[in-house]
């Protein structure tokens, strides 16, 4: 995978963003503050620009961009997180990835996640469909899975990631101070990660 | 929703070109949407920076002034502003004596104000320190949550710890007094409607007309628990007695009390809700020493208030005197 295919990933992360905005936007609105949707449309918007202003030529001048982009336009919680991990991406890419070099860099992306937000695992954010997402990409790969298949499997995991969020109780965020309140409802967090992996199964894995 | 609006994604540029109309006084920064003290930077003087979502006002760009903050961010409507807004304000108040972030608690703030620091030191020459307000009762503070938000104290914080570096006070005697204000302040809010956020177009979230929540926080967030509409000496009492709970009032030099509107809730119910609350305070052996009746920290046009008191000694209660002229609290000038 190079810089082009990689884009075409982040272009239909963006598309999916922003047709489910305001479904983004209402899981927020039942636990957070609404924001969600509205804010990861700004940014990926601005990502889009960015990247038809100035193909960038190298996976880590990619993943840069659109961290920095994101840092400098989405605001809020999604901001940091997402563009703290787009940055650690960039730092971990190799010039051209392999479905391993894939799955290292989107782990980096994770640890940046972890870093920033102080969340763990249970604690009702993206990290709920984030981690399992690349559990099940390095363990389909270490068995010999294709990269398409192991992508398939990280995206069915992040979609029943965030299935379990929604009877927890939210331990972070704004959400937090719903305290049981919090429970019933997605978490709108991991729900923007699935369509990340969504994004990666249907335009990575199609690439082969 | 019935708002005074053109496009719900042009609120805030309106605003502030409204506000900059309105306040030659200051400088504002549209770009960044930064509102700076006119004379900024001040030379030898500590640079006060804070900043979050829109839809609090005056909350923050209302108190950007001397006596209080140099400069304000003002991020979408209930978003935290983006770090570069917050490295163009620190930049913009820098007088060689560093600068103090102002960051209530919440997730979106204290990471981009995080991130913000990481990039002003990157670049090395400017002092940065930051100072979290986290002063609500509401929240039961535990290793399980994102912490009490910070909501009241921030204005009091602001107002004090602006009279200190106005005084001339070096960054880390800055940083004590407001850490001092955010120790021995707490809050405790309600609301008796939810507010509409213009992008949303609809309220965020139901509230029976016979209902009201308790234990807001200051982005429409629901509270702890909701309770059939009560008369103001119950509602003070709901509000007053967590606080008193949470931390011991009595001694010291008083209280500094504020009864805060969320937008929509008249002054005459916020003087009605004070009456209520120096008597519960008088019961309790506490002095008002001063007061602060007003909508200073905001939530759209919710109604309802919350309640802040700060107990004081006689350091507080001079900078809280000192004289101060911006927007929104003008005084002694």
């Amino acid at each position: 995978m190079d810089a082009k295919a990689l884009s075409a990933w982040l272009r239909e992360f963006a598309r999916l963003v922003a047709e489910n905005k305001d479904d983004l936007t209402a899981l927020d609105s039942a636990i957070g503050d609404g924001d969600h949707g509205t804010n990861m449309d700004r940014g990926l918007t601005a990502v889009v620009a960015a990247l038809d202003a100035e193909p960038p030529e190298t996976p880590s001048a990619l993943f840069k961009k659109v961290g920095m982009t994101l840092i400098s336009k989405v605001g809020g919680a999604g901001g940091p997180l997402y563009g703290t991990a787009f940055l650690r991406m960039a730092a971990a890419a190799d010039s051209v990835l392999d479905g391993p070099g894939f799955a290292k860099v989107l782990r980096a992306g994770l640890d940046g996640v972890v870093a920033r937000g102080k969340a763990a695992p249970g604690d009702k954010t993206m990290l709920d469909a984030l981690v399992p997402a690349v559990e099940a990409l390095d363990s389909a790969l270490a068995a010999g899975a294709s990269f398409p298949a192991a992508l398939r499997d990280a995206a069915a995991a992040a979609d029943r990631g965030r299935e379990a969020t929604i009877p927890l109780v939210a331990r972070k965020g704004r959400a937090s101070y719903l305290g049981e309140r919090s429970a019933g409802h997605a978490d709108p967090g991991a729900t923007s990660v699935t369509l990340l992996l969504r994004a990666a199964e249907s335009t990575l894995g199609a690439a082969g | 929703m019935k708002k005074l609006i053109n496009d719900p994604a042009d609120v805030i540029s309106d605003a502030l070109h409204g506000f900059a109309a309105a306040h030659p006084e200051l400088r504002v920064d549209f770009e960044n949407r930064v509102v700076v003290r006119g004379d900024a930077p001040v030379r030898g003087k500590v640079g006060l920076v804070s900043g979050g979502g829109s839809g609090h006002e005056p909350l923050h760009g209302g108190f950007v002034g001397p006596g209080m903050l140099d400069a304000a961010c003002a991020g979408e409507v209930f978003t935290s502003p983006v770090p570069d807004q917050m490295v163009a304000a620190t930049r913009a108040v820098d007088g060689g004596a560093g600068v103090l972030h102002i960051v209530k608690n919440y997730t979106g703030d204290i990471m981009n104000f995080e991130l913000a620091a990481e990039l002003v030191a990157a670049e090395q020459g400017t002092e940065v320190v930051s100072v979290v307000v986290d002063d609500d009762v509401a929240v039961q503070d535990s290793l399980y949550t994102a912490g009490r938000r910070g909501v009241g104290a921030t204005v009091l914080v602001e107002k004090i710890a602006g009279a200190a570096a106005e005084q001339g006070r070096p960054l880390a005697g800055v940083a004590d007094v407001a850490r001092k204000v955010n120790s021995s302040a707490r809050s405790m809010g309600l609301a008796l409607t939810s507010c509409t956020v213009p992008a949303a177009g609809r309220p965020t979230f139901d509230l029976p007309g016979d209902e009201m929540e308790v234990g807001i926080g200051i982005h429409g967030e629901p509270g702890r628990r909701r309770v059939p509409v009560a008369p103001a000496h119950e509602i003070a009492e709901m509000l007053v007695s967590p606080i008193l709970t949470d931390l011991d009032f009595t001694g010291g030099d008083g209280v500094i009390a504020f009864v805060n509107g969320m937008g929509a809730t008249p002054l005459i119910e916020l003087y009605v809700m004070f009456h209520e609350v120096a008597q519960l305070l008088a019961k309790n052996g506490i002095t008002v020493a001063r007061s602060l009746v007003g909508p200073y920290i905001t939530s759209l046009d919710m109604a309802g208030c919350s309640v802040t008191l700060l107990k004081a000694d006689e350091e507080l209660l001079r900078l809280w005197d000192a004289p101060v002229s911006t927007p929104a609290l003008r005084r002694g000038v």
